[in-house]
Parts: C-alpha cells; sequence; structure tokens
C-alpha cells in the first residue's frame, strides 16, 4: 500500500511519527532531565537542566535502600519469570501437542486468572504469609508474580508453539526418542525465541507491580524498586526526595528501554499473541 | 493404540498439573479465604474479638459512603481514560500502519511507556505538574496545585494511565488493521469512498472482535487502578479508588474482616464487567482471545 501513498499522505503520517514519538518519550526526558539537575536547580520549573550533575546518581547508590531494592527486584523478577516460563513451557506443550480432556479446562483457568483482580487475595496472601513465614521475603513475592504471569506465559507460548514444525518431532520419536527427549532436545531450541519473548513480558510484570510489593514486604529483605521508590522518604516526611527518586527511575527504566529496543518486534508479537484470530 | 491414548492423557496432566496446581493454590484459595474471612470479625489489632459475623462485613461496606465514593472515583478513571484510549489508540495504531518511514521508532518509543513501571511514571507525571519542581505550570503560565484539588488531580491521574496504557491498546488496535483486507479498502476507494467513510463503513466493524478484547482488558485493567493514585494522591482530594480502599482497609488498618468483604466485592464486580461485555458484545469475546496481562 506504501507505493500508493502520495507525498500528502506520506507528510501527513511522516507528521504523525514525529507526535507519536515525541508523545512516548517527553515524559521519559522529562525524568532524565530531573534526575541530572543539581539540587540546587530542581525548583527552577524549566523541563532541560541547566547543567548536568550527577550527584543524585551517586547518593542513592550510596545510600543502602536503593540497591538493596534493585537487588531484590532482579532477583525476584529473574526468578518469577524463569519458574512462570517453565511451568508455561510444560503447559502449552501440552495444550498444542497432545489430545487430553480438560485441555480447554487449563486455557479457561488461565484467562479467568487473567482477569483477576490481585487486590482480592492480597489481605488472605497478607495473612497466610505471616502464618507461614513467606512475609517479607523474595518467594513471597516470588509465589504471586508467577501466578499472575502464567497466563500470559501459556497463551503466548502456545501462540509460538502452533508455528513449530512439529514433524521434527516425529522424525525424533520414530528415531526413538521419548517424548520427553523429543520435547527437550529438539524441540526447545526451535521454541526458544518465543520462550525468550514471553520472558521477558513476565520479567516486565514483575518488574512493575506495586501492589504486591507494598503489602507482603515491609524491609530491605524483599522490598522491590517500585515500593522502595513509593516509600523513599526524604530529610522531612513532607518533602519527596524529588532527585533521588527520578535518579532511581532512571535507573531502572534503563533496562526496560534497552530490552524494548532490541525485542521490540517479539514482544510486540507475544503482547498480541492470539488476540485476534488469524 | 488404546494404551498410546491413554498415556497421552496422562503426559498431558502431568505437563499442565505444576501451572495449574501454581494457579489454583495462589488465586483459588486465597480467594475462598478471603470470602471465608469476610464473614467474620476480625481485626488483626483485636485478634480476641474475632467472631462469625455472617453478612454484616458486606452491609457494612455496601452502606458506607467511603465505598461509594471510591467506585464513583474508580468509573471516573476507567471511563475517562478507556475511552480516550480507544481513540488515541487508534490513531497510533493508524500511524504505525500507514507510516512508510519511522514505523520501527514509533513502535520501539511507544514499547517504552508499556515498558515503565507505573510508579515512575506516575511519579514523573506527578513531578511534571508540580508547582515547586515541575515544568506544566511555567509552559502554560499557570499557578495551580493540580493535585490538591480533585478535578485536576483526577485530569494529572487520568492523563498518565492514558499515557502509560495507550500503547497497548494501540499494538491491540494495529494487530486487528493488518486483517483488514488491502483489496477491499483499494476497491472502496476507486468507488469514490472518502477516507473517513472507508474507515467507518469497512475497517471499524471488521475491527470489532480486536477492538472489543482491547476495550475488556483496559477496562478490567483499569478498574483495578491503584498504583498512580497511591503514588500521586494518595486517595486524597476524594480520589480514593476501591483497590485503595482493599488495600487501606486490609494493609494498612489490619482489618482483615471488613477489607476481605471489600476484596470480595471489587472481585464480584470483576466477573460483572467481564460477564457485560461478552453478553453486551455477543460471543466475539470470551472464546480464543488470548491476551492476558
Amino acid at each position: 500500500m506504501s507505493a500508493k501513498q502520495t507525498n500528502m499522505d506520506r507528510l501527513f503520517w511522516g507528521f504523525g511519527v514525529v507526535i507519536a514519538v515525541a508523545y512516548a518519550l517527553i515524559p521519559v526526558a522529562w525524568i532524565l532531565s530531573l534526575s541530572l539537575k543539581p539540587a540546587a536547580d530542581l525548583n527552577d520549573n524549566r523541563f532541560f537542566p541547566r547543567v548536568v550533575s550527577f550527584e543524585h546518581y551517586r547518593a542513592i547508590f550510596q545510600d543502602i535502600q536503593f540497591p538493596a531494592a534493585l537487588w531484590n527486584s532482579v532477583g525476584i523478577a529473574t526468578l518469577s519469570s524463569l519458574l512462570a516460563v517453565t511451568l508455561g513451557m510444560f503447559a502449552a506443550y501440552a495444550i498444542v501437542r497432545l489430545e487430553f480432556p480438560g485441555r480447554r479446562l487449563v486455557l479457561g483457568a488461565a484467562l479467568s486468572i487473567a482477569i483477576f483482580p490481585p487486590i482480592a487475595i492480597i489481605g488472605p496472601l497478607f495473612n497466610l504469609w505471616r502464618a507461614v513465614g513467606l512475609f517479607d521475603t523474595w518467594a513471597g513475592l516470588v509465589l504471586p508474580y508467577m501466578t499472575f504471569t502464567l497466563p500470559l506465559a501459556i497463551w503466548s507460548l502456545s501462540a509460538f508453539f502452533r508455528e513449530i514444525p512439529w514433524d521434527l518431532e516425529k522424525a525424533a520419536r520414530m528415531d526413538g526418542a521419548t517424548p520427553f527427549q523429543a520435547f527437550y532436545r529438539v524441540i526447545a531450541p526451535l521454541a526458544a525465541p518465543g520462550v525468550l519473548t514471553t520472558s521477558i513480558l513476565v520479567f516486565i510484570f514483575a518488574w512493575n507491580d506495586f501492589l504486591f510489593a507494598a503489602s507482603l514486604t515491609s524491609t530491605n529483605n524483599a522490598r522491590t524498586v517500585p515500593a522502595a521508590i513509593a516509600f523513599f522518604t526524604g530529610s522531612s516526611r513532607f518533602e519527596l526526595p524529588t532527585g533521588s527518586i527520578a535518579a532511581a527511575s532512571v535507573v531502572v527504566t534503563v533496562p526496560i528501554i534497552v530490552m524494548m529496543w532490541v525485542f521490540q518486534r517479539r514482544i510486540v508479537a507475544g503482547l498480541t499473541a492470539g488476540a485476534v484470530k488469524e | 493404540m488404546r494404551g498410546r491414548t491413554r498415556s497421552e492423557h496422562r503426559l498431558g496432566w502431568l505437563l499442565c498439573a505444576p501451572a495449574v496446581v501454581t494457579m489454583a493454590v495462589v488465586t483459588a484459595y486465597p480467594i475462598a479465604y478471603a470470602f471465608w474471612l469476610s464473614l467474620f470479625r476480625y481485626d488483626l489489632r483485636f485478634p480476641e474479638e474475632r467472631a462469625f459475623v455472617g453478612l454484616a462485613n458486606y452491609a457494612s461496606v455496601l452502606t458506607s459512603e467511603v465505598w461509594w465514593r471510591s467506585m464513583v472515583n474508580t468509573l471516573i478513571i476507567t471511563i475517562g481514560s478507556v475511552t480516550v484510549e480507544l481513540v488515541l489508540g487508534f490513531a497510533l495504531a493508524l500511524v504505525m500502519h500507514h507510516a512508510v518511514f519511522g514505523r520501527r521508532t514509533v513502535r520501539a518509543a511507544i514499547l517504552v511507556p508499556y515498558g515503565i513501571i507505573t510508579v515512575v511514571a506516575a511519579l514523573a507525571w506527578k513531578f511534571a505538574f508540580d508547582p515547586t519542581t515541575g515544568f506544566v505550570n511555567a509552559l502554560l503560565g499557570l499557578d495551580g496545585a493540580w493535585l490538591t484539588e480533585r478535578w485536576s488531580a483526577f485530569f494529572v491521574i487520568i492523563a498518565t494511565e492514558i499515557w502509560k496504557t495507550t500503547p497497548f491498546m494501540a499494538l491491540l488496535l494495529l494487530a486487528g488493521l493488518t486483517l483488514v483486507p488491502e483489496d477491499l479498502l483499494r476497491a472502496a476507494r476507486m468507488d469514490g469512498a472518502s477516507a473517513m467513510r472507508r474507515f467507518f463503513a469497512i475497517t471499524l466493524p471488521l475491527m470489532k472482535p480486536a477492538i472489543l478484547v482491547a476495550l475488556l482488558f483496559r477496562t478490567l485493567d483499569a478498574f483495578r487502578i491503584f498504583d498512580t493514585v497511591f503514588v500521586q494522591t494518595r486517595g486524597a482530594q476524594d480520589t480514593e479508588t476501591v483497590s485503595m480502599v482493599g488495600y487501606n482497609t486490609l494493609v494498612v488498618r489490619l482489618n482483615l474482616g471488613l477489607g476481605s468483604a471489600v476484596s470480595v466485592l471489587i472481585f464480584v464486580c470483576v466477573v460483572l464487567i467481564a460477564v457485560v461485555f461478552v453478553k453486551a458484545f455477543g460471543t466475539s469475546v470470551g472464546g480464543e482471545e488470548g491476551e492476558l496481562e
């Protein structure tokens, strides 16, 4: 269709591109420029910093709170994605490849959890976790994160698995491989790109969550970055440490931007997997 | 052959079991437990006063002003953000669909709001509108404190939501847009149909399933809004949402009985919204779609 566009059309959509990029990036540029302003200039009401200073970055890494939260976030998000994707992979393989009663039930259960409001289980989890010693631990967050991302993992992995040339598996089975071997040795490598995409989506969910982190943690033991930033306290109770918050925000946003840029095509495919019948 | 079928069934169940068990243990069991707790007077600060009270907690929630005000606030935010997102999302999807240059750039750029931590996005917007640190007032020549008044606070909250989640809407709509046959649009163009008319008579009806899925998921998501409001106003200026009422009752005031009743009611609302969507728009939603955020 692009060949049929007139110059006017091209100009129009080109203008659209500029607006869309500005729309997406201005708030990010704003928090970046805020983080680079020296403390004295924080209240100058200007978009761009007059002088660039890294003092807020030094400050957050000298504090114990932020590095601890960063470590918790990385560890918890990584563990959650590993677990969710592993379990999701088994289920998706069974759903795509095997005939068994209850396949639809699994997909249906996944769908209903996708619309499940996390706030509905905060109270019980809060009570249970305190009773069994999971409150304020990594496991206490990994469990809800992997659960809430399992639906996404199952659906998007199923969508990716449907695209795999499964005849190769049949060939492996003919050569005497067990179903498990066929999965592990032949199919898993082919499925790697879909698995990677799904892991990224799961990682983003866990990296982003605030509700569970705010409710089920209380100290640097397991408090993740979103909760740490939201509960950052400045010199006085009523004053937000704006510079530190901005710097911490930038630090946790950079990895996301890099991932988005590198894997954009896959991420879009994973996000919309199965959303529209093809 | 029979033996093989049976072993296949077994393998299928075996492979699905870990995922299904996890989902059941972490959601089905707690929601049942929440329902159970909601039938008790149970305040963690006074645990010895725990007693079965039947539906009394529901009665107090449903007759409290806090609950209904938060419901109204939640609906204002949900409807306000989802409507604008649909329009903006369409515009973004059309740009990505038609742009010759920069398609890749737009896609990568709009993934940034999608991927950014909600708390961070909420803080960025809060600082931007803040009268002491922000640039918005200076830019517009205003001097209001946006987050200290109800409607301007809603404006900032809704704007943040829109910025953060429109990309998701746009990507779902783009997926639907690519399924509209190009030939049909070309034929209509030959017959003299204007761009407007082509959009409303061909593109829009063909995209109905994609639009419904996008609307359903965004509505359910917006109804659960918590992070943005928590960061920007903490519920002050009468901007408290139902999820915040749940959080405050459960985690701040440690009232598990009352808080669980709030949780169960939110759960019921979410189910109702899903049912209304499916019923109102026919069977095109709810069957095969798999976008699950």
